[in-house]
């Protein structure tokens, strides 16, 4: 579903990105790791189409991406939610922008699995910090989209709230499968989540090495074998 | 109970004002004491309110010509930078002139009536206007720009989806600022030319030295602006409720 072939990125004379390749197929869950300036997020903005590789290719569904496609959903680290808007006006967001029609019971419904039920009329304000991430979960799943590209989307908030929405994605995704390309510096959110670990080394940004995490699921975090694969990247990342 | 305070102000400030004109024995030519000032009003009250109409007539359809004239004009500022960098200049330039310096210009051009005194009010008014929308719409935050831009949303999406909802609260920091200064600016054009408003009313009052009715007609001008500044923080909570916590004036 998503093709990174060769991929280089250099903005203001920083070389970002270097050679990176990367297959994710339609039903995978991708996540990619390194420490904070390894390029990760300028990865997940070239898959975007927010920004244009300055070498190699990006392609979406067999079609290189030129600017955003309707298709593909992003979720930021920070919730980005429209103060003024309700949380189910807010959902409905990019449905509105993309000309979908309506779709208000697919947000409820939304809503109601991610536990919102019953605050669709509020305003974001009033709303902790971990619902108003699930509302930017909800709308970025509102346009159904077959790719999800998540940028550090849990790391701004508490160490509960993040492991309650870490294993909710596990529940959306094992219920509707997409290709998802995850960017966190979180070694146990990348464990729990994904079905592969891409390590970055920083400066400029390549692929250290790609972890498979065959384990079954529904993973719960603190699992043995978890843990052992958590030690593995904490290694990786060491070397990177 | 939170308009005790306030009230028990102004009492404080008119028992002041009282007592001064009595201890002091200062003429009512000079200073007039709270109850000559009402007395004033109270041999005139249907002539008065029918001046303060007058004034608040002209304040308010200054007022909202401005805001038809002064947001769309921010739009264009924010929208293009051609259009800025041609205009916003002039406008600063316009804003630089002090208004009592026209005022004569503009009732040469408009008349003794209403029209000369609307122009007044816009001329005041428009300027906070333009620059509270126009940095609004800047203002907008880096990640809900990013998020429209993810969605791919045309330009018209992000202006009146985003930027213009999220100038908002700024917008009314700069509507307050302008309704008061529209009182100020339909004022200036009644002094130089009218033949009614309470602008007129004081340049009359001046001339056969009644300072009590001058007094009663600057009350009355107090109380419209502080009416019309109250109704827009009203209007704001209504319309605004997100920003509550961030309220700036």
């Amino acid at each position: 579903m998503i093709t990174i072939s060769g991929v280089s990125h250099s903005f203001g004379g920083v070389h970002a990105l270097d050679g990176i390749d990367l297959e994710v197929d339609e039903h995978e869950f991708v996540a990619v790791i390194g420490r904070s300036g390894c390029g990760k997020s300028t990865l997940l903005r070239l898959v975007a189409g927010l920004l244009t590789p300055s070498g190699g290719r990006v392609l979406v569904a067999g079609s290189p991406v030129t600017r955003p496609r309707r298709d593909v959903s992003v979720m930021f680290q920070r919730p980005a939610l429209l103060p003024w808007r309700s949380v189910l006006a807010n959902v409905l967001l990019p449905v509105e922008i993309l000309g979908l029609g309506d779709h208000r019971d697919r947000a409820r419904e939304l809503l109601e699995l991610t536990g919102l039920g019953g605050f669709e009329e509020r305003l974001p304000h009033e709303l902790s910090g971990g619902m108003q991430q699930r509302v930017s979960l909800c709308r970025s799943l509102i346009q159904s989209p077959r790719v999800m590209l998540m940028d550090e989307p849990f790391s701004a908030l508490d160490a509960i709230t993040r492991t309650e929405l870490s294993e909710e994605l596990q529940r959306v995704q094992l219920a509707q499968p997409r290709a998802v390309l995850f960017v966190t510096h979180s070694i146990d959110e990348a464990v729990l989540l994904a079905d592969r670990i891409v390590v970055l080394s920083p400066r400029p940004g390549r692929i250290h090495r790609v972890v498979e995490v065959d384990l079954p699921r529904p993973r719960a975090l603190g699992q043995v074998e978890l843990d052992e694969v958590g030690r593995e990247l904490r290694g990786l990342l060491v070397t990177a | 109970m939170r308009a005790v305070l306030p009230v028990l102000g102004l009492l404080a400030i008119i028992g002041a004002w009282w007592l001064a004109t009595i201890v002091f024995a200062i003429q009512p030519l000079l200073v007039p004491s709270p109850a000559d000032v009402v007395a004033s009003f109270l041999e005139l009250p249907g002539y008065l309110l029918e001046q303060t109409m007058v004034t608040l007539w002209e304040a308010v359809s200054g007022f909202a010509l401005s805001v038809v004239i002064g947001v769309p004009l921010a739009l264009l500022i924010v929208g293009s930078s051609v259009l800025e960098r041609m205009f916003y200049p002039l406008l600063v330039a316009l804003n630089a002139v002090p208004k009592v310096a026209i005022a004569p210009i503009v009732v040469v051009w408009f008349g003794f009536g209403i029209e000369s005194k609307v122009l007044m009010v816009v001329l005041v008014c428009i300027f906070p206007i333009v620059i509270s929308t126009a940095s609004g719409m800047r203002s907008t935050p880096q990640e809900l720009v990013e998020l429209f831009r993810s969605l791919d949303a045309t330009r018209t999406h992000e202006f009146f989806k985003l930027r213009l909802w999220h100038a908002l609260p700024q917008i009314f920091v700069g509507l307050k600022v302008s309704i008061t200064l529209a009182v100020i600016g339909a004022v200036i054009g009644e002094f130089v030319g009218a033949d009614a408003g309470l602008g007129y009313v004081i340049t009359v009052s001046g001339g056969s030295a009644d300072t009590a009715l001058a007094f009663a007609a600057m009350a009355l001008l107090a109380i419209i602006s502080v009416a019309l500044f109250y109704l827009l923080t009203w209007a704001e909570r209504k319309l605004v409720p997100w920003s509550e916590e961030h309220r700036v004036l």
